[in-house]
């Protein structure tokens, strides 16, 4: 089975409907599926509904699909530093579900691990909990989060060998983990596509079984949020 | 006289104990990183998916794949090690993590705390603080006493929407710490900043709490 596409259009080609859900990887602009945002823009596709740690910023990441109003709705831990989310979730016009950061990641665990629901001290008390089910284990309360199982899941890799075995690298692994099993369908954009064989399979983060579609997405430009450095000579 | 922002982070620096395994918040409780005690090794925990923190790197050394939670550009140890969100908050939940500190808008005396959003006006959302809260073994919020209208920040009773119930273990403003021994015992004054009274404090706080 042929698993790489020449590019992003043609990974997602057939996949795409309006009203679709999907996970997106990523933290801030670290790890995004730029290529593969990029072309869902380009797709024109509607009434998205998208869960994702954050929703860009302003122009770059999923912040491209909400100027382009193609977003329904978001499951989200953090939209901060994002003009034109705030300007749409006031007015109304953009749904949101904020989800706690732990949370939106075990339920993409358990969605894609095939368990509907479990139960979670956070939230517990606060806005998070309203219409959840609350059960006591071992005298604490804990409330019922859902699993999500999305339509098709967007990660970013760095190396992936042909059959699809992927690797990600430093903190661009992120939601990407999680999201990539969480879905019907994931097509994954990496750096680098090489031989079988080449990569070690002790050292494989995300096994071939979920990646069902790949492309190459090279070359990348990386953006960084918040780019701190140190002078040489200063203290740690 | 009273703390500004590296004396609070170096108070907090105070609470950290040899072996820790310590998650950060973003603003002050970051500045904590500067402050560890000689003597005593943390590793530091970033729930973006990574244990052992490095301080900023060097020009050449910049990583965009290679940031904080803040999204703030990070380096590596030798003794670092990453993965995801998944087994990131796996290890927050489950009660690995001994101490985090991050910041807060309201504290109230049965330790809620209120850090994540602002009706009509703030809509940055929780990040992972709901998870730090419930699953860390230990809350330090590091906190400006009063808030920029000059009103109480440690109350009676949160009326932002809470981010965690009856979780916070001690709080360090620019004026004083309180610590309670446990979530059944009410918060005490321990410790005043230079220059600072107990009538200065009595004055800028609404919560209760024991001298």
């Amino acid at each position: 089975m042929k698993k790489i596409y020449p590019d992003a259009a043609a990974a997602l080609d057939g996949l795409l409907f309006d009203g679709m859900h999907l996970c997106v990887g990523g933290f801030g602009l670290c790890g995004i599926p730029e290529r593969l945002i990029d072309a869902l823009q380009d797709a024109g596709v509607n009434g998205l509904t998208i869960a994702s740690n954050n929703a860009g910023i302003d122009n770059e990441g999923l912040g491209k699909l909400l100027r382009s109003r193609q977003v329904k709705k978001m499951i989200s831990s953090y939209v901060g530093e994002n003009k034109e989310f705030e300007r749409q979730f006031l007015s109304g016009e953009l749904e949101v579900e904020f989800c706690p950061q732990g949370t939106l990641a075990e339920r993409c665990r358990a969605g894609g691990a095939g368990i509907p629901g479990f139960y979670t001290k956070t939230g517990v008390g606060t806005q998070v909990a309203e219409g959840k089910e609350v059960r006591q284990f071992d005298d604490e309360d804990y409330i019922l989060e859902r699993g999500i199982y999305a339509d098709l899941c967007l990660i970013k890799g760095w190396k992936a060998d042909k059959a699809g075995n992927l690797i990600f690298r430093k903190t661009a692994r992120n939601f990407n983990a999680p999201m990539a099993t969480a879905g019907k369908i994931c097509v994954a954009e990496v750096e680098e596509i090489v031989e079988i064989g080449e990569l070690d399979p002790d050292a494989i983060h995300l096994p071939s079984i979920y990646v069902k579609r790949l492309i190459n997405g090279s070359p990348y430009d990386k953006k960084i949020e918040f780019r701190m450095t140190r002078e040489r000579g200063d203290a740690a | 006289m009273s703390w500004d922002r590296n004396a609070m982070a170096a108070r907090a620096a105070k609470e950290l104990k040899d072996g820790y395994y310590v998650n950060l918040g973003i603003g002050i409780p970051t500045l904590v990183a500067n402050h560890i005690p000689d003597g005593v090794e943390v590793t530091l925990q970033s729930e973006n998916g990574m244990l052992g923190i490095g301080p900023f790197p060097f020009e050449d050394g910049i990583d965009a794949d290679l940031i904080n939670a803040g999204k703030q550009t990070i380096s590596e140890l030798k003794s670092s090690s990453y993965f995801g969100s998944a087994d990131s908050f796996a290890m927050i939940r489950g009660g690995h993590i001994d101490l985090t500190i991050l910041g807060a808008m309201e504290v109230a005396e049965n330790g809620d705390i209120a850090n994540w959003m602002i009706p009509g006006k703030m809509i940055k959302g929780m990040g992972g603080a709901m998870d730090l809260v419930a699953g860390v073994k230990k809350i330090i919020v590091v906190m400006d006493h009063c808030a920029k209208d000059g009103g109480p920040k440690f109350i009676p009773e949160c009326t932002l929407p809470l981010t965690g119930t009856n979780v916070v273990d001690m709080i360090i403003t620019d004026l004083c710490v309180f610590r309670r021994i446990d979530h059944d015992s009410p918060f005490k004054l321990i410790e005043l900043a230079p220059g600072v009274s107990e009538d200065d404090v009595a004055k800028k706080t609404t919560g209760k709490y024991s001298k």
